[in-house]
């Protein structure tokens, strides 16, 4: 399967254009931010919808609690802030007033994990898919590339119940068709192979199509699914495919506990036990960097995901 | 409503209280009996609802959130009181599969609630949105908020105070329990909350100072805050009340907070509260 590059943008500016189409079809969405108008790219919104769009400063507790209280009237609420602060720093006020409490609130976090870069540890989050896929009612999506967070933004309005929407700051090669539909819970298939299935997420969506091609060199046939939403899974996915391989990869920019490669063994060590491996962060914070830089060194690059793509292979008995 | 009908809703509320901790020897009876007079004069003189109509939005609706969700015995109590749901549901209060969780919960679907509360500090927050989108939708409810003084030690009250005045939400009136205990002691001891009324005013607020075991004072004072609603401020009233109000062992202490009484207690307590209702 050949992908084309149909233009290089950063995933965040997919939900600003996602939000700001919401802004003009739905006037029941409403938007919060903390402080990162700009970083989110919520300004066409704002601009377009000052009566809708509210600024909570630097509190995002208090964003969270205005956005569980701004569903009981029947607005659709989109809070935005970096991930680190959309989760962790917020983690009781989710898990109290949005989630047990079953509000209709869009958790939207850019800036996740390491490509935030030069910034450094204190805000590269890598904990915020864990956290969020274990709280009941939760929805968790992780779009690829620009097309796919703008397409899941103004998805997730259609949807009744707490989202968590997670994008990125670096520039990244387009590759989702900008018609697609994105059905929450609905894995993509981008291409169909017969030694290994590779199932990514985020940026590592792009990571392991440039891995395909390398593996393909070796004569390596390597389907890889888009796994954008890693809560509810598409389990019938993963098993297709598995069932078809014999073995998986797993790849995301996030820390091995907790994240889309925990997801999908738990889904293999009861349905079909096989072999997997995890491009992922081993227990360990980020630090100051390029994007590039730290995907590399920290062993979520294209490279790791060959390398595991082998690894997997050569563990089939 | 007379004071008179007022105080007889309020004793058969204490009375639902007592019996309903001391069933499942567990909740918080101290704090439920020293608000049984507010949330008594809220749902049966204050507030504009539909309680057997219930629905999350409340549109054209006055609106309550409990903060200090702890307190849930009272509100359950005046909540079944007011008709939103039958008074014998009382008795499943935190026993299993029951609508009354220990703390208020909407997963179960009890009419009247509309937000979980029980980790402190996130009412004010939750009924500042709230309030925003009644005005966003020219709604004209007002929406009212109970918080426990000790809950005031969390951060995010303060954000939402800050946040409410900066935005001029001017439909909101929030209520502080203002007991003076907490768990560990008298919040003096614990962690003083220096000039309450200062601080409000500090962060912007209308500030209201009211007996909150006096019907005729707590009128004067609802009236008020309602009447400055509209005008720019966000409106918080100290109200002052004695933990365990109405039954004498109970107030004077921080002690029963949280601690059920045994059979023993429960009748010393019943003998000092009125059935004025019927208990459930």
């Amino acid at each position: 399967m050949e992908f084309e590059i149909l233009g290089n943008k950063d995933t965040r500016s997919g939900f600003g254009e996602g939000l700001a189409e919401l802004g003009r079809t739905n006037p029941d969405v409403v938007a919060l931010c903390a402080d990162l108008t700009g970083s989110l790219k919520m300004d066409a919104f704002q601009k377009e919808n000052p009566e809708r769009f509210f600024q909570a400063g630097i509190a995002e507790a208090n964003m969270i609690g205005l956005a569980a209280g701004m569903t009981i009237g029947g607005k659709i609420p989109y809070t935005g802030t970096f991930a680190n602060f959309s989760t962790g720093r917020v983690y009781d006020q989710i898990r109290q007033s949005v989630a047990y409490s079953q509000k209709n609130v869009k958790i939207c976090a850019s800036h996740a994990g390491l490509t935030l870069g030069e910034d450094g540890a204190t805000h590269q989050i890598l904990e915020d898919i864990g956290m969020m896929r274990m709280l009941p009612n939760m929805t968790v999506i992780v779009p690829a590339d620009f097309n796919q967070t703008k397409q899941a933004t103004i998805a997730i309005a259609e949807h009744n119940g707490p989202v968590y929407l997670r994008f990125g700051r670096p520039v990244m090669p387009i590759f989702v068709k900008p018609d697609a539909k994105f059905v929450i819970g609905k894995a993509d298939v981008l291409a169909e192979g017969t030694d290994v299935t590779i199932i990514a997420c985020g940026h590592l969506v792009w990571k392991s199509i440039e891995a395909l091609a390398i593996l393909k060199e070796k004569g390596i046939s390597a389907e890889l699914i888009n796994m954008h939403t890693i809560k509810p899974l598409d389990v019938q996915a993963i098993l297709a495919s598995a069932g078809k391989t014999g073995c998986v990869v797993t790849a995301e920019e996030h820390m091995m506990n907790g994240g889309l490669g925990e997801a999908v063994s738990q889904v293999l060590s009861r349905e079909l036990p096989c072999p997997q491996e995890y491009v992922a962060v081993n227990d360990s914070f980020g630090e100051s960097g390029t994007p590039m830089e730290l995907m590399t060194k920290y062993g979520i690059d294209t490279q790791d995901v060959v390398n595991a793509a082998m690894k997997a292979i050569a563990r089939k008995a | 409503m007379e004071n008179s009908a007022l105080e007889k809703v309020a004793s058969q509320v204490r009375r639902d209280i007592v019996r309903m901790v001391s069933a499942v020897n567990s909740g918080h009876p101290g704090g439920s009996l020293g608000c049984a007079d507010f949330l008594s004069f809220l749902y049966f003189e204050q507030m504009n609802f539909n309680a057997e109509t219930f629905d999350m939005d409340g549109i054209g609706e006055d609106l309550f959130f409990l903060s200090n969700g702890h307190i849930s015995p009272v509100w359950y109590s005046v909540l079944a009181r007011a008709g939103y749901f039958p008074v014998a549901e009382l008795g499943t209060f935190r026993k299993l599969s029951s609508r009354l969780q220990g703390h208020p919960s909407t997963d179960k679907k009890l009419p009247g609630i509309r937000m979980a509360s029980g980790s402190l500090g996130q009412g004010l927050s939750v009924a500042a949105g709230a309030a925003q989108v009644k005005k966003l939708t020219g709604d004209q409810g007002i929406v009212y908020t109970l918080h426990g003084d000790g809950e005031l030690q969390e951060g995010q009250i303060w954000e939402a105070a800050m946040y409410a005045a900066a935005n001029n939400v001017d439909n909101l009136i929030a209520t502080i329990d203002y007991n003076g205990r907490q768990i560990d002691g008298d919040v003096e001891d614990v962690m003083s909350l220096g000039n309450l009324a200062q601080k409000w005013l500090a962060f912007g607020w209308e500030v209201l100072e009211m007996d909150g075991h006096q019907f005729e004072d707590i009128r004067t004072k609802m009236t008020a805050a309602k009447a400055l609603c509209g005008k720019g401020k966000p409106v918080v009233i100290i109200m002052k009340t004695e933990m365990g109000q109405g039954v004498d062992y109970m107030m004077g202490s921080h002690k029963w907070h949280g601690v059920a009484p045994n059979a023993e207690q429960l009748t010393a307590a019943l003998a000092q509260l009125e059935e004025s209702l019927g208990d459930y």
